[in-house]
């Protein structure tokens, strides 16, 4: 494995990290693809080192490339491309009920805040 | 024989595309949906008698020999699984039938439906890795899809969450793939299981968390079953129902497979037992707290997973046959009590255990087909969900881990409690008025889980013998490989 290609993945994933944790929603499916473009590009590093050629009939290079992950990551980015367009139209239709690009919160969130603001304006009034 | 096993994957995706094809005839959609479902029945009970005869069936697809290509396993562990999954599928393809069937928004319900079984049925049988990932994929985007049957602002809230921690999850599945290939350099399992022996301890218990996490969170442990409680209830009965029975019991499934196929150890798991006392008591501790009956459901199927995890974390013979059945049982209670949950919503337009009750007097059908359930999950005699958990506690007590078998019992008497919060909210009090009654077809579909329910009561000696055999298949990896390999070659 090559240390610059490790790094590329580590900072793909930090980065998506960073995005998905942020409340807009439009960051979110940024920072998905971001970490699945570094889970892919681990696989594409478990296969071979970086300049292998790949499987050529009759060719004679010894280190030739695995062609097994290629395959597999294929089939990973067709099937993350699949799932984030489905998350874009979650999220403009999300955008067309609520005009906010934000993740709302969780029903029992909103209820507990409800609940501390209540308890609030309680003891603001005795 | 051998092609019932791709045909359990190929006939759903098939019956998938026709129902599309054939369009707006509710009819014919149907027709297809019940033959593709009880096509997969049929075919999961004939691999069930065939592993446990003593001749499981191993396919490896498209010829190529095991450790290249893709092998596709039903031993009696996959079998078992796949027959009471299937069996839910078919039931709750009834139920759903009579409860959606004239609602114009869901035309390319089967379609998805049949998808969905699809998804379930390759991530049971199959023995690789990467087709894993694949038949877990088609099952998620289905259920994706399910969830938003409506698409008001609850479920595209619920379901927005939902699909991003599950594209996490999938993102971590796809670093455990590259780790495992880049240390073994081999993605089937029986070949993974033989050679993970030689890895380095410490590579060998990253990968094993790694694992566990991906499917921790497709399962619901803790600390990562949150997104499950929410996005859950929010769906159509009939959908939810199969959801809780399936879907989370596929990621205990993998679970169960991994553990003991490629990190089998031989004394029991500290980690995995710690993790199922929390997971039972965050789960129940979640629905004593709740005031709805599909949101207390909800959060029983976190607390259940953990009993689960518990046979597992035993690590013996007689631990994880008490996990399988467990398992087993639980796909059919779950699935059961939303169904009955369902049946109270769509009489009452609501689940909320404040705005309706005495259920009881104008309703005692549905009274007699939730209590056998609710008891069933609770544990108590002479109903299913006592076997399983008699089995753990004796296994506890056995190897002397008095702790976790204290929290189970507590976790039951728990759960118990929290049935009663139902049985006094609907069944009990003031008598509210209906809106209408559950169609016929419903109730029916409700009333055939229940009896398979007390069926495997009445059964259980040869049930509990069949987990035994499995869990006995589990224990020794080499099983397994000598299943998938050596039929190969």
């Amino acid at each position: 494995m090559s240390l610059v290609m490790l790094t590329v993945a580590a900072i793909l994933f930090s980065a998506g990290t960073y995005l998905i944790l942020q409340r807009t929603l439009s960051r979110v499916i940024i920072g998905l693809g971001l970490i699945s473009h570094g889970a892919n590009l681990l696989i594409m590093l478990a296969g071979s080192g970086p300049a292998n050629p790949p499987v050529i009939a009759g060719a004679e290079v010894p280190p030739i490339a695995d062609p097994l992950p290629q395959a597999m990551v294929l089939t990973a980015i067709v099937i993350t491309f699949g799932v984030t367009a489905f998350l874009l139209a979650l999220a403009l239709r999300s955008y067309l009920l609520t005009g906010t690009d934000a993740v709302e919160d969780d029903i029992e969130d909103r209820r507990i805040g409800r609940l501390g603001q209540s308890a609030e304006a309680g003891e603001a009034a005795t | 024989m051998t092609w019932l096993l791709p045909a359990v994957v190929a006939v759903p995706v098939l019956g998938a595309g026709l129902t599309i094809i054939v369009g707006r005839r509710l009819l014919l959609q149907r027709a297809i949906a019940v033959a593709g479902v009880s096509f997969v029945l049929g075919a999961a009970i004939a691999l069930l008698i065939s592993a446990d005869t003593g001749a499981p069936v191993v396919t490896q697809v498209g010829g190529w020999a095991a450790p290249a290509g893709i092998t596709l396993v039903a031993d009696r562990f996959a079998a078992m699984i796949l027959t009471v999954a299937a069996a839910m599928l078919f039931v709750v393809l009834f139920y759903a039938m009579a409860q959606l069937g004239r609602d114009a928004l869901d035309w390319w319900f089967h379609a998805k439906y049949l998808v969905l079984m699809a998804g379930v049925a390759l991530s049971l049988v199959t023995g690789d890795l990467f087709n894993l990932f694949v038949g877990f994929e088609i099952m998620l985007i289905a259920s994706y899809v399910l969830l938003t049957v409506r698409t008001g602002p609850g479920e595209v809230r619920a379901t927005i969450s939902y699909v991003i921690i599950n594209l996490v999850a999938s993102a971590l599945f796809l670093m455990v793939i590259a780790y495992d290939y880049t240390t073994t350099g081999t993605l089937n399992l029986a070949d993974l299981a033989t050679k993970m022996a030689d890895v380095d301890p410490a590579v060998k218990s990253g990968l094993s968390m790694l694992t566990l996490v991906v499917f921790g969170i497709k399962a619901a442990l803790f600390p990562l079953f949150m997104w499950l409680p929410d996005s859950y209830p929010t769906a159509p009965t009939p959908v939810t129902a199969i959801f809780a029975g399936l879907l989370t019991k596929v990621g205990v499934f993998v679970i169960i497979r991994t553990q003991t196929l490629l990190f089998s150890q031989d004394e029991p798991s500290t980690l995995l037992l710690f993790v199922a006392g929390a997971t039972m008591t965050a789960g129940i501790l979640g629905a004593i707290a709740q005031n709805d009956v599909k949101r207390i459901l909800s959060f029983h199927i976190v607390s259940q997973i953990g009993y689960m995890m518990m046979g597992l974390g035993f690590l013996s013979v007689a631990g994880l046959a008490a996990a399988i059945l467990f398992v087993s049982n639980q796909i059919i209670v779950k699935t059961g009590l939303f169904l009955v949950g369902g049946l109270v919503e769509a009489e009452h337009g609501t689940g909320a255990l404040d705005r309706i009750g005495g259920l009881l007097h104008r309703r005692p059908l549905l009274a007699a087909l939730f209590l056998p359930l609710a008891l069933s999950l609770a544990g108590l005699p002479p109903f299913s969900g006592f076997i399983p958990k008699l089995a753990l506690v004796q296994e506890g007590l056995a190897l002397d881990r008095g702790l976790i078998v204290g929290i189970s019992l507590a976790v039951s008497l728990l759960t118990l409690f929290s049935m009663t919060k139902i049985w006094g909210g609907v069944f009990w009090g003031e008598q509210t008025d209906a809106e209408k009654k559950a169609p016929p077809g419903m109730v029916g579909a409700t009333a055939l889980v229940v009896a398979l329910s007390l069926a495997a009561v009445v059964f259980a000696g040869p049930i509990v013998g069949l987990a035994e055999r499995a869990a006995s298949d589990l224990i020794d990896p080499a099983i397994y490989a000598e299943l998938v390999l050596g039929v190969g070659r």
